[in-house]
């Protein structure tokens, strides 16, 4: 049972790097954004032909960074160059991306068992540390990335691209021109999420082309659930709150998987079961709030 | 400072076309104080949203400190534009603390990767809201959508002066304030463009305070400015004299729409 703990927590804290990518995109810039379903499964496409070919693991997540970054350009680009709306611009990347991810991998899907990941990296230099090598690797790299995210939303670009997605027309009079800020705030959220299904494939040892399907959805139901538990509009709680959430959605995932059968769950049922969870956290707030005033819906 | 060439738009075309401008000259020299008075759909935002760059113009031009800007897109010239707007809400972020805001108005040596508020500028922005005399200082940290529109339309003023503008255009920046924050902030905007010596453009509903502020009145109706009031027969100019200009352009009172109260 500690075993299966644990392997939810690294998974929480994998998935957590590309909830923070989507936190990026939904919550600070207002965009939603539904590029991570491709993109994500382009980090691991990438990283797994990397690897298959012998490449430096450490290389192959740089470059499958890279690749999240210039596919969140290339929706920043359509909605802010050529003016197709947000929904739709993410949507054409998202299935440009599918084509894409396909060309990359040439099959549908990669097998990593064979291969030397980071993950077996870490395993075998760290042995001592028995079954927290893994874990001790990847809370340092998710705290990491934390840190530094926390610091660039203080710098003061970051705090040009929180005015972005808060008040455009202000910042743009402060001299910000909010295109730029909208094609880098994609370009960051993204090269995240492909970070995250790079690692994620290590992780699990293959690469799948359906395995990005939903990513926005479990990615929002980490916001979401880790909004609720820690409200603050402080970016350091916020970021703290996505990560708090994807661990708990990822255990609440495990415990589902594992008892779940009591009442007739299946391993299938899990997408439906999260969005109808995000639906209801999205509805609650607004009921409530009616609620509070006695409006009625007319 | 400020020169508009015959500028001119049009809004729609076919037979929904609108001249919101028809063809405005203007020159102000640095330190010039304008304030604009006209009916509704006179023009007077029109003139202020191109002059920010909010859109390009039909026709004519416009010339910042000696250089064409007419097709220079908002936040190109924005560096050398404060704007106040009528809706408090506009000029702030509201989900960014009171510190955040002020920083994000210091934008004259341009943005980069480091930390927008170290200790040096905290104590900046504390003496500077501690000025204000609204306890806003012990609020630094605050998200400013927990602020009065009052306080938040001093915050919008002090950011102002924060990014140190060339031009500062107000849009009936006072109007949806209460009487005791509408004086609160004009006298606090006055001493503003006092001490920088700025060069201001000032659309206001209020006769009054049209006559009371700056060194420049002009009046505008129908996309035009019909007269133009300067030094001494500004100075001299009262509320009885302004409506007797209009009537003389067969301009009613009730067309005009003014307030002659305070």
């Amino acid at each position: 049972m500690v075993q299966i703990l644990i392997h939810a927590v690294e998974q929480g804290l994998l998935y957590g790097i590309a909830a923070l990518g989507v936190f990026i995109t939904y919550r600070i810039l207002s965009f939603p954004d539904l590029t991570v379903d491709g993109s994500f499964v382009t980090g691991a496409a990438i990283a797994s032909s990397l690897l298959v070919m012998g490449v430096n693991p450490l290389l192959a997540l740089g470059v499958a960074l890279l690749a999240g970054v210039l596919a969140g350009t290339v929706t920043g680009l359509l909605n802010t160059r050529l003016g197709i709306t947000d929904l739709l611009a993410g949507v054409l990347s998202m299935i440009m991306l599918y084509s894409i991810n396909l060309r990359i991998m040439g099959r549908p899907n990669i097998s990593l068992l064979r291969t030397d990941t980071i993950i077996r990296q870490v395993e075998h230099t760290f042995s001592f540390l028995g079954g927290f090598a893994i874990l001790g690797f990847i809370a340092l790299v998710v705290l990491a990335i934390k840190v530094g995210l926390d610091l660039f939303f203080k710098t003061e670009i970051g705090l040009a691209l929180r005015a972005t997605g808060d008040n455009e027309a202000m910042i743009t009079a402060q001299g910000v021109n909010t295109k730029t800020m909208k094609v880098a705030g994609l370009a960051l959220s993204n090269g995240l999420v492909a970070l995250s299904g790079a690692l994620v494939a290590q992780y699990s040892g293959f690469a799948d082309v359906g395995m990005g399907v939903g990513t926005i959805v479990t990615g929002l139901a980490a916001v979401i659930i880790g909004g609720s538990l820690l409200r603050s509009r402080r970016v350091v709680w916020m970021t703290t709150s996505v990560l708090v959430g994807s661990l708990i959605y990822r255990v609440a995932v495990m415990l589902a998987l594992r008892y779940g059968y009591v009442i007739g769950f299946q391993a299938s049922d899990l997408k439906l079961v999260t969005s109808l969870l995000v639906i209801v956290a999205l509805v609650v707030p607004a009921f409530r709030a009616r609620l509070e005033r006695r409006v009625r819906a007319c | 400072m400020l020169r508009l060439e015959a500028l001119r738009k049009v809004f729609r075309s076919g037979p929904d076309l609108v001249v919101a401008l028809a063809g405005v000259d203007l020159h102000l020299e640095r330190g010039d104080f304008l304030t604009v008075i006209g009916s509704n759909g006179a023009g007077k935002t029109t003139l202020l949203n191109l002059i920010a760059g909010a859109f390009p113009p039909t026709a004519g031009r416009v010339w910042i400190g000696g250089q064409d800007v007419t097709l220079q897109p908002a936040h190109c010239r924005a560096r050398r534009i404060g704007r106040i707007v009528q809706d408090p809400l506009a000029g702030t972020a509201p989900n960014m603390t009171i510190a955040e805001n002020l920083a994000l108005a210091c934008q004259r040596s341009g943005r980069s990767f480091r930390l927008a508020l170290p200790r040096r500028r905290r104590t900046q922005f504390l003496e500077r809201v501690g000025g204000l005399r609204m306890g806003l200082d012990r609020r630094l940290d605050d998200p400013v959508y927990l602020l009065s529109g009052g306080e938040r339309q001093a915050l919008t003023v002090t950011m102002a002066t924060l990014s140190r503008p060339d031009i500062l255009l107000l849009d009936e920046h006072t109007a949806a304030l209460d009487p005791a924050n509408a004086v609160a902030i004009a006298s606090l905007t006055e001493q503003f463009v006092d001490d920088l010596g700025l060069t201001t453009v000032m659309v206001t509903h209020n006769m009054e305070q049209a006559i009371a502020l700056g060194n420049r009145l002009a009046m505008m109706h129908k996309g035009e400015i019909l007269t133009q009031l300067l030094g001494e027969e500004k100075a001299k100019m009262h509320v009885e004299g302004l409506i007797a200009l209009f009537a003389r352009r067969h301009i009613t009172e009730d067309e005009l729409l003014l307030e002659r109260i305070p």
